[in-house]
């Protein structure tokens, strides 16, 4: 293939790709506008997954299973699961604000294979279509996102074929993904840039990638052979026919364990681009964030077995994996801290971009402490497979990774549009969205704590009045997404303009206009050896951006 | 000035780690504890309750106090001082989060270990020609703390529980009794032979703090030893089909008095197919 940084490609293939909004229904290989693609996607499935999930709420509003049927309630909770993790978290962590910002950050001015790219993409919108298409015309699949057989094996075989197929194509995207990230970090990078000077969120995708890398092949060949068994009858996964269902389940979380760090470093890689921008503060410990992202790649991939623990795994593997899954936090603490380091002394503006970062700092500290308490597996043992489990890894994937997707839609969409979105309008979004969230799931813990079980349409009365709170606290955050919705359609024709750097940011993607040119910068690439340069003295800073800044310029 | 920021650090370290130990031994969020493991797991919640909730208080209120104390004022356009990283610092919240969970691994093996986990199992109670070589043997959870805890060891009452879409069956080789609820005795150690005829399911008793998947085509020992009467829920916890939700029984557990008389009832009734 050839390299995207060599002019005469992108000046060949220009004149095909169409101008105007219409690119953003185009095949085009502009890393920009397959990033806001992967975005705009993204955030529809997201609109459709919370429709799911507000389908969920409402039916666990009273203890009985009186809002739809037992089977079409599984359906919707296998769709919510997978829409959300595969069609909105991964593409939009890792794809949308992958594909925008690397190349910027690496100084290059397209990723490594830009029509891999663009394939890459384009598998998405069929493969969401397909899947949810399944649920009215086949029955969607109903053995949840786990697809443990012999559930998935004994369920209808059209919904969970689709469901295999549709997988296996996002999943072949992210790997096309992953491929295009490590090569343009490693090999894109502009002269005189070295690895340690590149910005944090660099750092995160090349971990990341480096993840999906490894694993998600794994899960592609287990659902080719969870395939085999339905259609073909073997006996891979299915006890009738001599198969191992255990056997499945490592497979699967040897993948879907390190997918939750592919939902989640890439955000801890955007909370390290935001905090020190609206801070105007260096990035706290840079060297231990790189260490720490390296280390929790590793360790990930060797901690999967903990979701196993009342599978019948033998005592030695569960005291291995409590071992090894405990010491992920010690990676995970650090980069808390630094963030916090990172506030402290800063020059905080109070706007949504930094609302919505420490938002995510505090969701994800208590997310990552019942995370720890799941690892010991005495106390897994208990709460597995209830509701406790349902609030951890929201408070990861929602108050983690969620959370930062909405930071960072803040935080670029000046650079994206050309335009500045309303900060009371997004401070509204945040309290609404903080609020809602916690009222939603904290409740939860107790749920699970107490003997509510997981995927159940119908519980022990004695704990409606709980799950009706939760329920009001998912209207709530259904209700936060409309001043968010308002604020970007209309900040779009009529927010202020944003000029090229209204942040005074020092990362490259602010070093040019908003939105940018094609090949991202006019003239050479700037070197920016300190992404994070800030609190410096103001001649070193007045020279990284433009003249027009007035520097307060008073350091300790 | 540097002393006194210094004193003042401590003492609002000291307040946060006295809040959460507080928190933690008052904290009531657990059902009653009706298995000799339950109290040894609610020993382990309350240490992890402790710790999380120094960490998050910890945490939560540095950010909140960071967001008011350091927020620009109006007007303000200067910069945050440039301190790029502290070695000692970074060196510091490494240790300290390794020492924590260091120190929480091993505490959990020991309460795991209490629990009977860690025992090799000989299941006296069950037929040996049905246990053959491939079957999967984990738990006897609960089997050890009765030794230590002094009360008489009996043999461990076998039953053999079979799970399928949407029901749990407990048969008694003993007396030969079919049921579909669990009765058991207290302080009596009971070992299950788990099957399942069809998909996954999970056997759980929130009160046992007990939890166990049973799975088609790998038969599972679990064993557990009941401590106060009363009947709780068994619950599927695996999802297992559109009736899931409704696939729920009850352990009924009486004192040994009570229970003689319900085996003495039902014993020798006709033999089931199962
Ligand atoms: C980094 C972000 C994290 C994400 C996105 C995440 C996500 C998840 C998800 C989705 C599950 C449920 C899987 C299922 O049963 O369907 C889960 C379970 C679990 N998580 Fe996390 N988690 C994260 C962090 C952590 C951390 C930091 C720890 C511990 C140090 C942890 C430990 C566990 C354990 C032990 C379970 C199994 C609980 C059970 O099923 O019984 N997680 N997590
Ligand atoms: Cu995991
Ligand atoms: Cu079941």
């Amino acid at each position: 293939m050839t390299l995207a940084s060599s002019p005469d490609l992108s000046k060949e293939s220009e004149p095909l790709q169409p101008k105007g909004w219409l690119r953003y229904f185009s095949f085009s290989v502009d890393h920009k506008v397959i990033g806001l693609q992967y975005l705009i996607c993204g955030f529809i499935f997201y609109l459709i997954g919370g429709a799911l999930a507000s389908a969920i709420r409402i039916e666990l509003t009273s203890p009985i299973s009186d809002f739809m049927p037992r089977d079409v309630y599984n359906q919707v909770l296998t769709l919510h699961g997978t829409i959300m993790i595969f069609l909105w978290i991964v593409p939009v962590v890792n794809g949308a604000f992958g594909n925008y910002l690397i190349p910027f950050y690496v100084g290059a001015r397209d990723m490594a294979f830009p029509r891999l790219n663009a394939v890459a993409f384009w598998l998405i919108p069929p493969a969401g279509l397909m899947l949810i298409s399944s649920y009215f015309i086949t029955g969607a699949a109903e053995s949840g996102w786990t697809a443990y057989p012999p559930l998935s094996i004994n369920t209808p075989a059209a919904g969970q074929i689709i469901w295999i197929l549709s997988v296996l194509l996002l999943g072949g995207s992210s790997i096309f993904g992953g491929i295009n990230f490590i090569a343009t970090i490693l090999k894109l990078r502009r002269p005189g840039l070295g690895l340690m000077q590149l910005p944090m969120y660099c750092w995160a995708m090349l971990g990341t990638s480096i993840l999906v890398v490894l694993s998600t092949p794994v899960l592609a060949g287990t659902l080719i052979l969870l395939s085999f068994d339905i259609v073909a009858h073997t006996g891979f996964f299915n006890p009738v026919m001599g198969g191992n269902v255990i056997v499945y389940q490592h497979l699967f979380w040897f993948y879907s364990h390190p997918a939750v760090y592919i939902m989640v470093l890439p955000a801890f890689g955007l909370v390290s681009e935001i905090l020190p921008v609206h801070c105007r503060k260096p990035l706290f410990g840079y060297t231990t964030m790189v260490y720490s992202i390296m280390a929790i790649v590793v360790l990930g991939l060797v901690v999967w077995a903990h979701h196993m623990f009342t599978s019948g795994t033998p005592p030695w593997m569960r005291l291995f994996f409590t071992i090894a899954t405990s010491f992920i936090a010690v990676p995970t603490g650090i980069k808390f801290f630094n963030w916090v380091a990172t506030l402290w002394g800063g020059r905080i503006s109070l706007n949504s971009a930094i609302l919505f970062s420490c938002g995510f700092i505090i969701n994800f500290v208590l997310g990552g402490i019942t995370g720890v308490a799941l690892a010991q597996v005495p106390f897994d043992i208990h709460v597995h497979d209830t509701y406790f489990v349902v609030a951890h890894f929201h408070y990861i994937v929602y108050g983690g990774s969620v959370f930062v997707i909405f930071s960072s839609i803040y935080h670029w969409y000046p650079k994206f549009t050309g335009r500045m979105l309303n900060e009371n309008l997004g401070r509204l979004h945040f309290l609404l969205t903080f609020v809602g969230f916690n009222l939603c799931f904290a409740p939860q813990h107790w749920l699970g704590l107490n003997g509510m079980p997981r995927r159940v349409a119908e519980y022990d009365p004695q704990f409606t009045f709980v799950n009706q709170l939760s329920s009001a606290g998912a209207l709530l955050m259904a209700i936060s997404t409309l001043p968010f919705l308002w604020n970007v359609f209309q900040s779009a024709f009529n927010g202020p303009i944003a000029g090229d750097n209204p942040w005074k940011a020092l990362t490259p993607e602010w070093l040019t206009s908003s939105p940018p040119p094609v090949e991202n910068w006019e003239g050479p690439a700037p070197l920016v050896k300190e992404p994070y340069g800030y609190g410096e003295t103001p001649e070193t800073l007045e020279v990284a951006l433009d003249k027009d800044l007035e520097l307060g310029g008073d350091e300790k | 000035m540097p002393l006194s920021s210094a004193i003042r650090s401590v003492l609002l370290g000291i307040v946060l780690v006295v809040a959460g130990l507080w928190i933690g031994q008052n904290i009531k969020l657990l059902p009653v504890d009706a298995s000799t493991n339950a109290p040894v797991y609610d020993e382990l919640f309350r240490v992890l309750f402790s710790i999380g909730a120094i960490l998050f208080l910890g945490i939560t209120g540095l950010v909140v106090f960071s967001l008011i104390k350091f927020r620009r004022k109006p007007g303000d356009t200067s910069d945050g001082i440039a301190l790029e990283g502290n070695l000692s610092l970074e060196i510091l919240w490494t240790a300290i989060p390794a020492i924590v969970v260091l120190f929480v691994g091993i505490y959990s093996y020991d309460i795991y270990d209490r629990m009977g986990g860690m025992l090799p199992l000989d299941h006296g109670g069950h037929n040996h020609q049905n246990m053959a070589s491939e079957e999967r043997i984990w738990g006897g959870i609960s089997s050890g703390s009765i030794e230590k805890s002094g009360m008489v060891v009996n043999a461990p009452l076998p039953v053999e529980v079979t799970a399928m879409q949407f029901a749990f069956i407990f048969h008694y080789p003993k007396g030969d009794i079919t049921s579909g609820e669990l009765h058991v005795p207290t302080g009596q150690p009971i070992s299950m032979r788990l099957e399942s005829r069809d998909v996954i399911h999970a056997f759980w008793v929130p009160e046992f703090r007990l939890k166990q998947d049973v799975i088609p085509g790998q038969p599972t020992i679990l064993s557990f030893t009941a401590t106060k009467p009363g009947r709780y829920p068994i619950i599927c916890a695996e999802l297992c089909g559109p009736y899931h939700g409704g696939m729920r029984s009850a352990v009924i557990v009486d004192s040994p008095k009570a229970y003689e008389e319900w085996f003495k009832n039902n014993a020798k009734t006709p033999v089931s197919e199962l």
